[in-house]
């Protein structure tokens, strides 16, 4: 699944649409410590996450995601808003809990391509 | 008694996020052009600009502590400030053993750039200094104390890396006589669903990355004396 075709797929509100939205999503991955996700979000997941500033953008720069989903209906604060706008960087948004958005991402990759 | 106009919490071109024109030198002329009479320069996880902070600080005639915004392995920002800057240099190498070895990427997050007594660039932090530190939230009072300094929790309003949104709620067994709010207009709701607040000392800083949000001099704190000692022996009671 394309983040295109995450973005088509309506599941969640989009805060920002980046550039290479044709980018393959790889794997969702969970984790609100920015220390944490630096070191192991790897390459084209769709990162899930309940925290909220301008950090978070340039971690996921950095991890070189596919995606940012703010969940549980936690938003970005200003500064991070216009990261995302500046990098690139698609960010979307849900009320769901970071389970279950996860989940969603989850059970729409095709499952013998994953390694989780 | 004497009221202190103050900002206790600026941030440097050391921190990643802070803007190239946050010079020592120029916080410090900033804030005695604002009239403001004591302020700390507070970077992620680092004194290292704090050496000429001070120097200039004397030059303009304004206080200025020594201190810095401490990330803890809960990733909750925490502010410490000393009245000695030995001490909080001392706490500085301590911090910076602790801290997560991860090199700074400065075209993602920025320059980590140290000035000297002259206001010149004189050096750079190789790891990104925004990262958590192998610290605590419970144990940084203790520690703060130990090198004869204080904590207090940054912007407990904020969304992201305070102590409410982290952790949840105050810890019952905190220490802190000071908190630091953002947006005071929140201060009525955050006492209520967190009664520890009714016993702090509330404070609110600029948190500034860029020169002109360095605060005006509208909030007081209450000292015997205008020095860097009584600040921090201020901010240690309610």
């Amino acid at each position: 699944m394309t983040v295109k075709e995450l973005i088509d797929s309506n599941l969640f509100e989009v805060i920002n649409a980046g550039e290479e939205l044709d980018r393959e999503i790889k794997k969702p991955f969970c984790c609100d410590l920015l220390s944490i996700a630096m070191g192991r979000a790897e390459e084209g997941c769709a990162w899930v996450t309940v925290m909220g500033n301008i950090n978070t953008l340039a971690v996921a720069s950095l991890a070189d995601a596919a995606c940012v989903i703010m969940a549980e209906g936690t938003a970005l604060d200003e500064a991070a808003v216009k990261k995302a706008a500046d990098q690139e960087i698609t960010v979307l948004k849900t009320e769901l809990p970071i389970f279950e958005a996860a989940l969603l991402i989850y059970q729409r990759l095709p499952h013998d391509e994953l390694n989780l | 008694m004497m009221n202190l106009t103050y900002d206790l919490h600026i941030h440097s071109c050391l921190s990643p996020c802070g803007d190239d024109d946050m010079t020592p030198a120029n916080i410090v002329g900033m804030a005695a052009l604002k009239g403001l009479d004591v302020i700390a320069v507070t970077d992620h996880n680092s004194c290292k600009n704090c050496p000429a902070v001070l120097h200039f600080a004397k030059e303009y005639g304004i206080v200025a502590l020594p201190g810095m915004e401490v990330c803890t392995s809960e990733e909750v920002h925490a502010v410490c400030l000393f009245s000695d800057l030995e001490k909080a240099m001392e706490f500085d190498a301590f911090v910076y053993e602790r801290l997560m070895a991860f090199p700074n990427n400065e075209e993602i997050f920025g320059k980590q750039q140290i000035y000297n007594k002259e206001d010149v660039l004189c050096g750079t932090v190789p790891n990104l200094l925004i990262n958590s530190v192998d610290i605590s939230f419970d144990r940084l009072w203790g520690l703060a104390r130990s090198y004869g300094g204080v904590m207090f929790p940054a912007h407990i309003d904020k969304s992201a890396n305070s102590l409410i949104s982290n952790l949840g709620f105050v810890p019952p067994d905190s220490q802190f006589a000071t908190a630091e709010v953002k947006d005071l207009k929140k201060l009525h709701e955050l006492r209520k669903n967190n009664p520890y607040l009714e016993g702090c000392r509330i404070i609110s800083n600029s948190d500034a990355h860029y020169l002109e949000d360095i605060h005006e001099p509208g909030l007081t704190i209450q000292a015997e004396e205008k020095s860097m000692e009584a600040v921090v022996r201020a901010l240690l009671h309610h």
